[in-house]
């Protein structure tokens, strides 16, 4: 008892003990104060980032479409000359029907200026499907052109003076009085998936870019997955522990830390300039982000095969196993999820990857879905490139849509990593 | 076996299974095992005990050449099994393995079916032609292992399931499953509680009467309780080796003295 409370005195005593405690206490308290701040930081700068992508983005996920009773004129389209027809006259006279007092070609221009540039196209198709509609009067749904468009989802101010926005006064009249009929709708935006690349906003969609970054990653999986990991495993379980080794060991690191720039010219020297591949196609892209990605592949193998316990090896050498089957009959599975997720989160990397694809060429303007790799195509990233370089104003939100896109992909990517992880994380 | 007292045990065989002869390691230039002879006998348990890095687990360790998978480690001498050179360049150390069996100090049962870690063996070299007569060998050695009654309803689940001492029972099933004719054992009693510990070195003494049993241990009641010979070892050298009870009541060495008296180590 005595002992005790001696003790229980020393500990509430203050001194020198107590001062060196409290100096411990703080310095902790200021450690988890730096981390917090440091998590608090990153956090607001991610909600930053987030939060004015949504806001300039959402815009896009709706389209404004009219919807128009088309008398589909047998004078201006004839079965036997199809695809050709006048289907922009076909639509002009819609037009005029709703608006019967506008006079003169300037104006009509002006008033036909209310539909997408696409709504021949979409007509032509339409009957180019079905000629018996020739002669009948069809409901057709199209986009409104782009400063409608701006106009509907009030990017473009009516209170801004006629001469500073792209609409006038007139075209503002019709369009109201095209609303008040009920005639515009907004509904989501599908062709932001499902249209190709276009010079006109209301057209332009990812499905060039989709497509092209799915043959791009798919070649860019091909190529690295199994060198990666055929190069990681000699390295790490068979190759002889030297100099040659070590040296390799750097540069492979080095690599994983050389600028993507750096092998987009390469591509361009070797694949296009050597080799004489095509230009702008995602087979040539997908090698080069192979080029990016197999290092990263190879780091994060050789990790997850270091990280298999000795145990399971000498179990299998002890009964017998040879080196070959030790690796594959057991140490190969062991270390599978840690090297997908490697691979899955260098993936990733390379579908954000875009100055070399740039310099191969996958920035161009294409209006349809590569149909192999070998087609011209672009990349998601890159299309984002594109359209921020783009001097309407309905690419602005489509960018951000677009960005958008890429990074759902990139956390849908991610969130399989970490579920595989989990999944097949073997507890010893 | 615990009731005969340790002084009136005595090796009943003679025949030389291991014979080892001016035997060095060298771990790069640590000098690890220095110039040891020693005979290791058919049907018997042989004991290497000593203080931590004496040795007795990288000495062992040659016996299947596991040395072999560590770059740094040299190995010297003649080491001959029934007569023939383990380092022979014309022995490939994947058939001496399944000759020499090894269970190691944690148990480490492959993340595989009970079934599939007995079978492994078996498969790899051949030694079943078909399902039944696979079945056949795993139930064998599950038994010779002492488990099957544990484990027999249930050999399709993963062998880490079980319990630390059912696994190195496992393991042991497993190193008998390839028939071998020698079974090296290091400290496989160290991670298991006294329960387990007693079924392991009852185990062990039934295995004696098929193999020979080399165990390395940290124990010296371990020792005494389970193995005919032992074998001393202190700073790489084999300092004593003969019977197991000449060693524990009549050494000859002052160090083993020392040693089993608990003085050094």
């Amino acid at each position: 008892m005595t002992d005790l409370s001696a003790n229980s005195g020393d500990l509430t005593a203050g001194g020198r003990t107590r001062s060196r405690l409290r100096k411990r206490n703080r310095s902790q308290i200021m450690l988890q104060a730096c981390g917090i701040a440091a998590i608090s930081f990153a956090g607001i700068m991610l909600f930053i980032l987030l939060s004015s992508l949504v806001s300039t983005g959402y815009k896009a996920l709706t389209q404004t479409h009219i919807t128009l009773e088309v008398f589909v004129d047998p004078e201006q389209i004839k079965e036997e000359r199809l695809p050709r027809g006048g289907f922009r006259q076909v639509l002009a006279a819609t037009m005029l029907t709703e608006f019967p007092d506008v006079e003169g070609r300037a104006n009509i221009r002006k008033l036909t200026d209310v539909l997408s540039n696409g709504a021949q196209f979409t007509l032509r198709d339409k009957v180019a499907a079905d000629p018996t509609i020739i002669g009948q009067t069809i409901s057709l749904t199209v986009p409104v052109s782009d400063p409608f468009d701006q106009l509907q989802k009030n990017l473009v101010k009516r209170e801004t003076p006629e001469e500073q926005r792209r609409v006038n006064d007139q075209q503002i009249a019709w369009f109201d009085a095209l609303s008040e009929k009920g005639m515009i709708s907004e509904p989501l935006n599908w062709g932001l998936l499902t249209n190709a690349d276009s010079r006109f906003p209301e057209l332009a969609g990812l499905r060039g870019a989709l497509v092209g970054s799915f043959w791009a990653l798919l070649i860019c999986f091909l190529i690295s997955f199994p060198l990666g990991i055929g190069a990681a495993i000699y390295l790490e379980e068979f190759a002889p522990k030297n100099k040659m080794s070590d040296l390799i060991e750097v540069n492979i690191n080095n690599l994983a830390a050389v600028p993507s720039v750096v092998f987009g010219l390469l591509a361009l020297a070797v694949f296009l300039g050597w080799f004489g591949m095509p230009r702008s196609a995602p087979l040539v892209g997908g090698m080069t982000l192979a080029l990016m990605t197999m290092p990263t592949i190879i780091i994060a193998t050789r990790a997850a095969l270091k990280a298999v316990p000795p145990s399971i090896r000498e179990a299998a050498l002890g009964v017998g196993a040879s080196k070959h089957q030790v690796v594959f009959g057991h140490v190969l599975p062991l270390a599978m999820p840690g090297i997908l997720t490697g691979t899955i989160i260098g993936l990733a990397q390379a579908l954000g990857e875009t100055a070399p694809l740039l310099l191969i060429g996958m920035n161009a303007f294409i209006t349809s879905a590569p149909g192999s790799p070998l087609d011209s195509a672009t990349a998601l990233p890159t299309q984002i490139f594109i359209w921020a370089d783009s001097p309407e104003r309905g690419f602005v939100s489509r960018t951000s849509a677009a960005i958008l896109v890429l990074l759902t992909f990139l956390i849908m990517m991610n969130a399989l990593a970490i579920y595989l992880r989990n999944k097949f994380e073997r507890k010893w | 076996m615990y009731d005969t007292p340790i002084s009136e045990r005595k090796v009943d065989q003679q025949e030389v299974k291991f014979s080892a002869k001016g035997v060095q390691v060298y771990y790069a230039d640590t000098h690890a095992i220095k110039d040891v002879d020693v005979e290791i006998q058919d049907k018997t348990v042989t004991a290497f005990i000593g203080p931590s890095g004496c040795g007795k687990s990288t000495f062992l360790r040659c016996l299947n050449r596991m040395n072999d998978t560590i770059d740094i480690c040299r190995v010297e001498g003649d080491i001959h099994l029934d007569g023939q050179d383990i380092y022979d360049k014309r022995v490939d150390p994947v058939q001496l393995r399944a000759k020499v069996g090894m269970v190691f100090q944690k148990p480490n049962p492959f993340p595989k079916s009970i079934y599939d870690n007995i079978a492994y063996g078996p498969r790899i070299h051949g030694l079943a032609n078909g399902k039944a007569e696979l079945d056949e060998i795993v139930e064998k050695s599950l038994r010779r292992g002492a488990i099957w009654d544990e484990v027999k309803d249930r050999l399709h689940e993963p062998g880490t399931g079980l319990s630390g001492g059912q696994q190195q029972r496992l393991c042991i099933a497993r190193a008998v499953a390839t028939e071998p004719e020698v079974l090296l054992m290091d400290e496989p009693c160290s991670a298991l509680d006294p329960i387990a510990t007693a079924q392991v070195e009852e185990l062990i003494d039934e295995l004696r009467e098929s193999y020979s049993v080399v165990i390395v241990t940290h124990s010296m009641q371990q020792a005494a309780r389970v193995s005919q010979k032992t074998a001393f070892f202190h700073l790489g050298n084999l300092v004593e080796y003969g019977e197991t009870s000449q060693i524990f009541t009549n050494p000859q060495d002052e160090r083993t003295e020392s040693y089993i008296t608990g003085r050094i180590g």
